[in-house]
Parts: C-alpha cells; structure tokens; sequence
C-alpha cells in the first residue's frame, strides 16, 4: 500500500514537472486574440515563422470585440480587430493601432443566366437593394446600369451576415457613404438592424445561401468569393469606372489612402477614390499596449509583424489577403517607437 | 494467558480498524457533499454574474426591453420581443412535431414492435441525441432548407393561398430558411428525449392492467388511449418538458436555419431568430457595455424561461412517483 502511494507520489511530481516544464515553453509563444478575418494568413505567417525562428504565435480567433475586450483586460500581448479603434479610444485604453493586412468584400448573386462579373452595380442601388427599395431583378435602376443584360422579374433575396463581423462593417460602412438613406436608417456597425432579408451566418453560411437561392444576392470576403467560383457582381467606384474585384484593384484603393495623415492609422478604405479602386476594400488591424506590462512578449510579437511585413506578402497573395504597401509598413515602424517599458526605453529599437 | 493477551491484541487492532474505517466514511461523506454543493455554487455564481451583466441593459430599457421588436446596434436600442417571439414559436413547433411522432414510436416500441426489433430500434433512436447540434445546423442549410424550399413551402403558400389567417401564416417567398425549418429541425432533435422518457414510462404500466383490457376485448387502440396513456399521463408531461428545455435552448442548429432577422413575421416562412441565436450571432463581436448587457439580459430571460420549464418538469415527476405508488 505505502509502495503505491510511494508510486503515485512519484508520478505526480513527474507530470507536474511536465507540465511546468511545457509552460515555460508556451510563455515564448506570442499571444494575441482578436478578428476572425486575417486569422488564415496569420495563422499560415505564424507557421512559417515557427519553422525559422521558433517562436510560435498563440492566436485566437474569437472576433474583434472580444480581440478588444482582452487587450483591454491584459490578457493578450496584441489584440486584433477589423474594424479601427477611434483615436480617443485608443488613449482612453493606452493602445496604439496599426494595418497588418487588407482585404476586399464582393457582392455575390445567384441570378438565372448571369455570369460571374456579368452584372455591375452602382453603391446607391446595392443600399437599394439592402433596404428593401428594389425587391426585383428587372428593377429599372438595375437595368440601366446593365443595359446588355437579360434580368428575369425574379425577387432579390438579400442575404447578409447574421453574425457580428468585420465584413459586415466594411459593407455598411460603403454603403452608408454612398446612399444618405442607408446611414440615416441602419448606419454602419459590425451588426445592424436590416430591415429585410435573411440573414446567415458565416461567409460560408451567406455562400451556401446565396448559392442555393435563386435571385440572391449576398456579399463575402473575396477569398471565398474566388475559392468557391461564385457569381461576383462588378462594382462602379467613387471615379464612376466599373471595377472588377480582384487583387490590383484593392491594392488601388490601399495606395491611394492617406494613412500618413490619419490620426491611430484610423483609416477606412471603403469608397476610395481613384480609377481601379474596389469601393470595399479594409484593412485588419492590430492593437498593442503602449506601456506593455510583458515589454519581453510584445518585443517578439513586434519581430513577428515586422517578418510578416517583410516576408509574408507572398503568402498573403497565396490567400488572397492584399499585404500592405511598403510605404505604409515604413510608417508603422516609426509608430512602434511609442511603444515604451517601464524605463522608458522604446521597445521597438531594442530589439533592433 | 497468552491466548487472553492474543484477544485483547486482536480486539485493540479491530478497535483501531473500525475508527479508521469510520473516518474513511466520514471524510467520504465530506467529499460527496462537497461536490454536490459545488453544483449549487457554480448555478448560483452563473445567476448572480447573469443578473449584474444584464442590469446596465435593463436600467436602460427597463420593462420595455420585453415589448421592443427593435434591436439596433448603432442606436443601441434593445428589444428582446423578437427573440422570445421566435424561442417560443419555434419549441411550439418543435413540440407540435415531436410530441406525436415520439409518441408513436414510444407505442410501437413497448405494445407492438417484435421482440428481434426493439431493442435495435430503440438504440437507434437514443442514437439521435448523440449527433452534435452543428451537425443538424450544417445538414438543416445544405439539404433540408433547399429541400423544403423546391418542395414543401411552395406546396404550402399554394394550398394555403386562399383560406383566410393561414395565407397569412404561410406567407412567402419560399428562402427555405427560416421559422418552420427551425421548429422541425428542432422536432427532430427533440425525438430521442421524448421517446426515450415516453418509453420507460409505459414500460412502467402493469401488465395486469393491460391484459385484463385486453381480455375484456379491447383494440391496441383502445388499450394505449384508455389504459397506457392516462396511466403515465404526468410522467408523459415530464418527458415532453424535457424535450421542450432542450428545444428553447438549442443554439447552433437553430443558427444555421433560422434565417437570424431581429423581426417578428407573420409568416412562419419567414425569417425570425431566438434567443440564443442572437447571442451565438451577435457575442464575440459586441462592442460597447449597453449592447453586451443588452445579449446577457437574454441570456438571463432564456436561464428564467427553461427554468420555469425544468422546474415544472421535475414537479411533474415528482407528482407521477407519489401516484404510482397510490395506484397499484
């Protein structure tokens, strides 16, 4: 009986040894929590950066309010949202903000006898159509923007996001610029009250959905429009020219924003001007403690945005993410200089 | 002499033996005690973080919170109308399809089935209740809902389209999704804990009972709605409140189909959203203290309402113990 105390005694300092020791390797893991959105291409980053570094990247994805919550609370090295923080939220909680990667929302449709990239829209009939002004297919406004194209009298079933996110930010927000009635009546969130409509959840949900109904219309992040080859509508920018969803034209509306004057990079890229610019274009953010308690831990997340900014853009493509343009990342390098421990030294040259 | 001695050793190490084992049994009783009071512990921690996470919505919005269909994120105006409108619709319909058909099962498996098939069958049922929720989500989007879109809805408007209050209810267009997928997804769901409980207790009808039915020449019929349903009635209540807490708290099936519009239709076609819907929908994402507050105040409302439930149940249960008892 003693013997097998003895042994259980034994076995139990042994996994707690365990145990102690694989804490001590998890501490060196990079820890973050936050939008759903870029998880894929920080997920494929921190892989890579694994295999030649070594330090791993603990992220969650458990959406951007929740990203805000825990950096709030501490308990990530960075938290990450899609939508930007204001500025005076930003020194309410002691964070600094920054762009890591972009991406685009595609209107979809599933219309009998139209093609992908067939049908264009201007933002005013997508708001239209959204509220529930234009409920067929062969609606005049929609039909002289596509005066070649045959439109069936079938009803649009507008599908939206149910669940709160990043996309549906981008999406309300374009189109709160666009139509006055739409920011009057819904305005732009992560979640709004849509007057019709169904709703599903997920990109994959509103895809299935969109899919599966005949005279839908739905809007999706441009990675799964283009995985899942399905009908994406052209859009007619803030310039009036019709543009095509595609990787050029995000980056078009990125090149053209003026983030070196945007106060906390405070910076929506819906509706940017200029001639190849997809109207729905944003970018995913990253939010860190400007006087990190853990100065060591945000060190290493700092090195690992900074090899993403640099090496990761290749794979970023691979994804379809749009990675950003090198004269924003030399911006946000100078920005990581506030970044300060408690001597008051900047982290950031440190670990230069 | 020395076998005296060899008495009182052996009594003294009995003695010790019997504290020691009195000691084990207490310490034993302390533990069990310990980790059923802990159950309360954890019920009345979540009670009390529920009710103090939803009161900045509820001193906002006060009583108005249950009658506002409206729930806008941007205004932040919260209204839990629409939400419980469609919990509740949406066990109704649950309970209008799950209730007969577990019922039927439950009589074929206890009065009619073969022997050879009973015990398979019902195993099969139980099986049901094994299959993860998201599961019946993901097959509910991509092969009920479009199945009911092509095939029952349309029928449903048709024939529905000129009698007067059910055109109404069975309005279109047909999304597939929506309030009535919902329900019966959930009717589905709620099968194997109907049947299962409806099953024990009609095993629990003496077969005295039964037989002298039978021999009086009585019909299966007449046996199962004279003798074997009014016998278990409350124990049949019980089984059915057990299904209807697990049909007003499903989350993820729900999710999927529900079609997630904060509004209340009067079409059962149409798009509606529940309770923990929203809150699985909307959680992650909420920013801002008054719209958390708003999704913990219904969290709150859903604890209240599948409590009164449950609590029902277990008086049920209770009633039909004492009963049959009295009765044979």
């Amino acid at each position: 009986m003693y013997q097998f105390t003895k042994k259980i005694a034994q076995a139990a300092m042994t996994m707690a040894a365990v145990a102690t020791l694989s804490t001590a390797a998890m501490a060196a893991d990079i820890s973050g929590a936050g939008a759903t959105f870029p998880y894929p291409i920080y997920a494929k980053w921190a892989d890579a950066y694994k295999k030649e570094t070594g330090v791993g990247l603990n992220y969650q994805s458990i959406g951007s309010g929740g990203g805000i919550k825990q950096i709030t609370a501490k308990t990530v090295t960075f938290g990450a949202s899609d939508q930007p923080l204001k500025p005076e939220d930003l020194d309410k909680n002691g964070l600094i903000q920054f762009p890591m990667v972009m991406g685009g929302v595609v209107p979809v449709a599933n219309i009998k006898g139209v093609k992908p990239g067939e049908l264009k829209l201007d933002g005013a009939t997508l708001a239209d159509i959204y509220m529930g002004k234009i409920s067929k297919w062969n609606d005049a406004a929609i039909q002289k923007l596509n005066p070649d194209v045959k439109l069936p009298s079938t009803a649009i079933a507008a599908v939206y996001r149910s669940d709160g996110s990043g996309t549906n930010f981008l999406f309300t927000t374009y189109l709160s610029q666009v139509s006055p009635a739409f920011k009057e009546n819904i305005g732009a969130a992560t979640s709004v009250e849509w007057p019709s409509g169904i709703g599903a959840k997920g990109n994959e949900g509103v895809a299935g959905m969109t899919t599966q109904t005949d005279g839908a219309i739905g809007y999706v992040e441009y990675a799964f429009a283009k995985q899942n080859k399905m009908t994406y509508l052209n859009l007619i920018n803030k310039d009036g020219k019709v543009v095509e969803p595609k990787s050029t034209s995000f980056q078009a509306a990125a090149a053209g924003a003026d983030w070196a004057n945007a106060k906390g990079y405070y910076l929506v890229l819906t509706n940017q001007s200029g001639a190849d610019s997809w109207p729905i274009t944003g970018a995913s953010f990253i939010l860190i403690h400007r006087q990190p308690q853990n100065p060591a831990a945000v060190q290493d997340a700092l090195k690992f945005f900074a090899w993403a900014y640099k090496g990761g853009a290749k794979m970023a493509d691979e994804l379809d993410y749009v990675p950003m343009p090198g004269s924003v990342v030399s911006l946000v390098e100078k920005t990581w200089g506030e970044i300060k421990g408690a001597d008051g030294k900047a982290v950031w040259m440190a670990a230069k | 002499m020395s076998q005296q001695a060899e008495s009182m050793a052996l009594s003294a190490e009995i003695q010790q033996r019997i504290q020691r084992q009195r000691m084990l049994d207490r310490a034993f009783r302390a533990v069990t005690m310990f980790f059923a009071l802990l159950v309360l512990v954890i019920l009345g921690a979540i009670i009390i973080s529920l009710v103090e996470g939803s009161l900045p919505a509820l001193k906002k919005f006060g009583w108005n919170f249950l009658t506002t269909e409206r729930w806008n994120p941007v205004t932040e105006v919260f209204g839990a109308r629409a939400p419980i409108y469609g919990t509740l619709m949406t066990s109704a319909i649950a309970m209008i399809v799950g209730i007969p058909v577990s019922f039927g099962i439950a009589i074929f498996l206890t009065e009619l089935a073969p022997e050879w098939l009973k015990r398979p069958m019902g195993t099969a049922i139980e099986l049901l209740a094994g299959i993860p929720s998201i599961i019946y989500g993901i097959w509910g989007l991509f092969v009920f809902a479009p199945f009911l879109q092509r095939n029952i809805q349309p029928l449903l408007i048709a024939v529905f389209e000129d009698v007067p209050v059910l055109n109404t209810f069975f309005a279109g267009p047909p999304y597939g999704i929506g309030i009535l997928t919902a329900g019966l997804i959930l009717g589905i769901m709620v099968l194997p804990f109907i049947t299962s409980v409806t099953r024990d207790v009609f095993e629990t009808v003496p077969a005295l009972l039964k037989e002298s039915a039978y021999g009086l020449g009585a019909t299966t019929w007449e046996v199962v709605w004279q003798i074997v349903i009014p016998y278990t009635r409350v124990g049949l209540v019980g089984g059915i409140m057990l299904g209807l807490g697990r049909a007003l708290g499903e989350t993820m099936a729900v999710t999927f189909v529900i079609g997630n519009a904060h509004r209340i239709s009067p079409s059962i076609l149409a798009p509606g959203t529940t309770i923990s819907a929203s809150i699985a929908n909307e959680f992650t994402e909420a920013v801002g203290d008054i719209y958390t507050s708003a999704l913990v105040a219904l969290g709150l409302l859903l604890f209240v309402i599948t409590f009164t439930v449950l609590a029902m149940a277990k008086i049920m249960l209770i009633r039909m113990q004492r009963n049959a008892g009295t009765r044979t």
